[in-house]
C-alpha cells in the first residue's frame, strides 16, 4: 500500500456521512473529548490554584513547584494510566481524567506561583503602606497582577490535557483517540490517519480558541507581560 | 487484587532478565539518537532563526503549532506514510525534541547581554566570528537547559511508541497492563525513570564542564 492509498483512504473517511453521526461520530467524540478535558482542566485547578497562589503569596515552596514540574515531565502518561488500570481507578474515562489532570497541575502551579511570587515588590509595599491586611493584599493587589500568568497557565494545562486525552483509547476509555487506535487494532490506516489530523485540528482550535480568550481575561495595560509570559 | 499482584517483584525481573534489557536498550537507543539528531538539525536552524529575524517568526510559529500536534496524532499520521515501526517513533521523537531545542537556542543566543557582543564588534571581531566565538558560547547555559528538557520529555515519550508496536520500555507497561500485573508496569516505569534521572544529570554536569566560567555566579 503507497503513501497516497492512505490519504486516499483517510479523505473517504472523512468525507463517510456514517463516521460523522451517531454516539462513535466525530462529533460525539469531540464532545465527549472536551467534556473529559474540561473536568481535567477543572480537577487540576482546584487543586494547583489555591496552593500555588498561596505559597506565591508567601513565597515559599518554590522546591516543591520545581519538583512537581521536573518529576511530571520524565513520568510517562502511560505510565500512570497502565498503573490506574491495576487499581480501583479501572479502566476507561474516568482514570484518564485524573492522570491528566495530575499533569496539568505542574504548568498550572508554577504559573500561579510565579505569577504572585513576582509582584513589584515596591506595589506590595506600597499596598502595605495603605494600611492593607496580608490577606487584602493578596486579594487586591497580587491576584488582578497576577492574572496574565495565571490565564497563561491554564492555556499551557488546557492545550495539553486535550492532547493528553486520546491516549484514554488505549485503556478503554472514549474521546477522539478512539479513532485512532481502532484504526490501528483493525489495520485501517486510512482511518489512523484521518484520526491523527482529527485530533489535531481540535488541539490547533483549541489552542487558538484559548489564546483569545487569554488575550480578553487580561487587562490592557497588562498585555506585553501576558505575551511574554506565555 | 490481594496478595499475588505485588508492586514489584525480583522473581519477575529475574526470569524476564532477556526482555528487560530488550526494551531497555530500544528505549536508550531511540532517545540517544533522537536526541542527537534534533540537536545537529536545530542548530543551524536557530543560527538560520537569529541571524534573519524574518525567519524566526516562522521558526518560532511553526514549531509552537507542531508542538500542540499530540504524539499519538503525530505517530498515526507518520506510521502509514513511513511503513517502519522505529523510523515512525524516531521521527516523532526527533520532531518534538527539535521544537524544544530550536526555541532554546534562540532563547540563549538573544539572552546574550548585548555589551559583550559591542566588546566583541568594538575589538573588530566579523559578525560570524562574533556569533561563534561569543555568543554561542555565551549561549550554552541556555541550550544546556533546552538539551535536559528535550531529553527527558524524549524519555518520557519514547513510551507512546506501544501504538505502533516499538515503544521501549512503554512495551513491557503495556504487557504489563493488558495480563494486569503491577511488577511488569512498575518496573519498566522505575526504569523509565531513571533513565530520565541519569540522563539529566549527565547534561547538567556535561554543562557544567563545558561552562567552568559560569560555575562561580551559581
Amino acid at each position: 500500500m503507497s503513501g497516497d492509498n492512505v490519504l486516499q483512504q483517510a479523505l473517504i473517511w472523512l468525507n463517510d456521512p456514517l463516521n460523522w453521526q451517531g454516539p462513535h461520530g466525530v462529533p460525539a467524540l469531540t464532545v465527549e473529548h472536551l467534556g473529559m478535558s474540561g473536568a481535567a482542566v477543572l480537577l487540576a485547578a482546584a487543586v494547583a490554584l489555591p496552593v500555588g497562589v498561596w505559597q506565591g503569596h508567601r513565597k515559599r515552596g518554590g522546591t516543591l513547584v520545581v519538583f512537581a514540574s521536573n518529576t511530571s515531565r520524565a513520568l510517562p502518561t502511560l505510565a500512570l494510566l497502565f498503573i490506574f488500570a491495576t487499581t480501583g481507578l479501572g479502566f476507561g474515562n474516568k482514570p484518564t481524567v485524573v492522570a491528566a489532570a495530575l499533569f496539568a497541575i505542574p504548568p498550572i502551579l508554577s504559573h500561579a506561583f510565579t505569577g504572585v511570587r513576582e509582584v513589584d515588590p515596591a506595589v506590595r509595599d506600597a499596598a502595605g503602606g495603605m494600611g492593607m491586611s496580608s490577606g487584602r493584599v493578596l486579594r487586591a493587589v497580587e491576584l488582578p497582577l497576577a492574572v496574565p500568568l495565571v490565564a497563561a497557565g491554564l492555556r499551557t494545562a488546557a492545550v495539553q490535557v486535550v492532547a493528553t486525552i486520546p491516549l484514554a483509547a488505549l485503556v478503554g476509555g472514549g474521546g477522539l483517540g478512539t479513532i485512532i487506535v481502532t484504526g490501528f487494532a483493525t489495520q485501517q490506516y486510512g482511518q489512523v490517519v484521518a484520526g491523527g489530523f482529527i485530533v489535531a485540528v481540535v488541539c490547533l482550535a483549541v489552542e487558538g480558541v484559548l489564546a483569545l480568550v487569554q488575550r480578553a481575561v487580561t487587562p490592557a495595560p497588562l498585555r506585553v507581560a501576558a505575551a511574554v509570559g506565555r | 487484587m490481594g496478595a499475588p499482584n505485588p508492586w514489584f517483584s525480583w522473581s519477575y525481573v529475574q526470569a524476564n532478565r532477556a526482555d528487560i534489557v530488550e526494551a531497555f536498550t530500544q528505549h536508550v537507543g531511540l532517545t540517544v539518537e533522537a536526541v542527537l539528531i534534533a540537536t545537529i538539525v536545530s542548530l543551524p536552524l536557530a543560527l538560520i532563526a537569529f541571524r534573519h529575524p524574518r525567519w524566526s517568526g516562522l521558526v518560532i510559529g511553526t514549531s509552537g503549532v507542531l508542538y500542540t500536534i499530540p504524539s499519538l496524532a503525530l505517530f498515526a499520521v507518520l506510521y502509514p506514510v513511513l511503513r517502519d515501526r522505529r523510523t515512525t517513533v524516531l521521527v516523532g521523537l526527533v520532531v518534538y525534541a527539535l521544537l524544544v531545542l530550536v526555541r532554546n537556542i534562540l532563547v540563549g543566543l538573544r539572552g546574550v547581554d548585548p555589551a559583550v557582543t559591542d566588546a566583541a564588534r568594538g575589538l573588530g571581531q566579523s559578525p560570524r566570528r562574533i556569533l561563534f566565538t561569543v555568543q554561542l558560547p555565551n549561549a550554552v547555559p541556555a541550550i544546556v537547559v533546552g538539551l535536559r528538557l528535550a531529553t527527558v520529555s524524549t524519555v518520557a515519550l519514547v513510551t507512546i511508541g506501544v501504538v505502533v508496536g516499538y515503544g521501549g520500555l512503554g512495551q513491557l507497561m503495556y504487557r504489563g497492563f493488558t495480563s494486569l500485573y503491577r511488577a511488569e508496569i512498575v518496573t519498566a516505569t522505575v526504569l523509565t525513570l531513571a533513565i530520565a534521572f541519569v540522563a539529566d544529570l549527565l547534561l547538567w554536569l556535561g554543562g557544567r564542564l563545558a561552562t567552568p566560567w559560569a560555575r562561580g555566579r551559581r
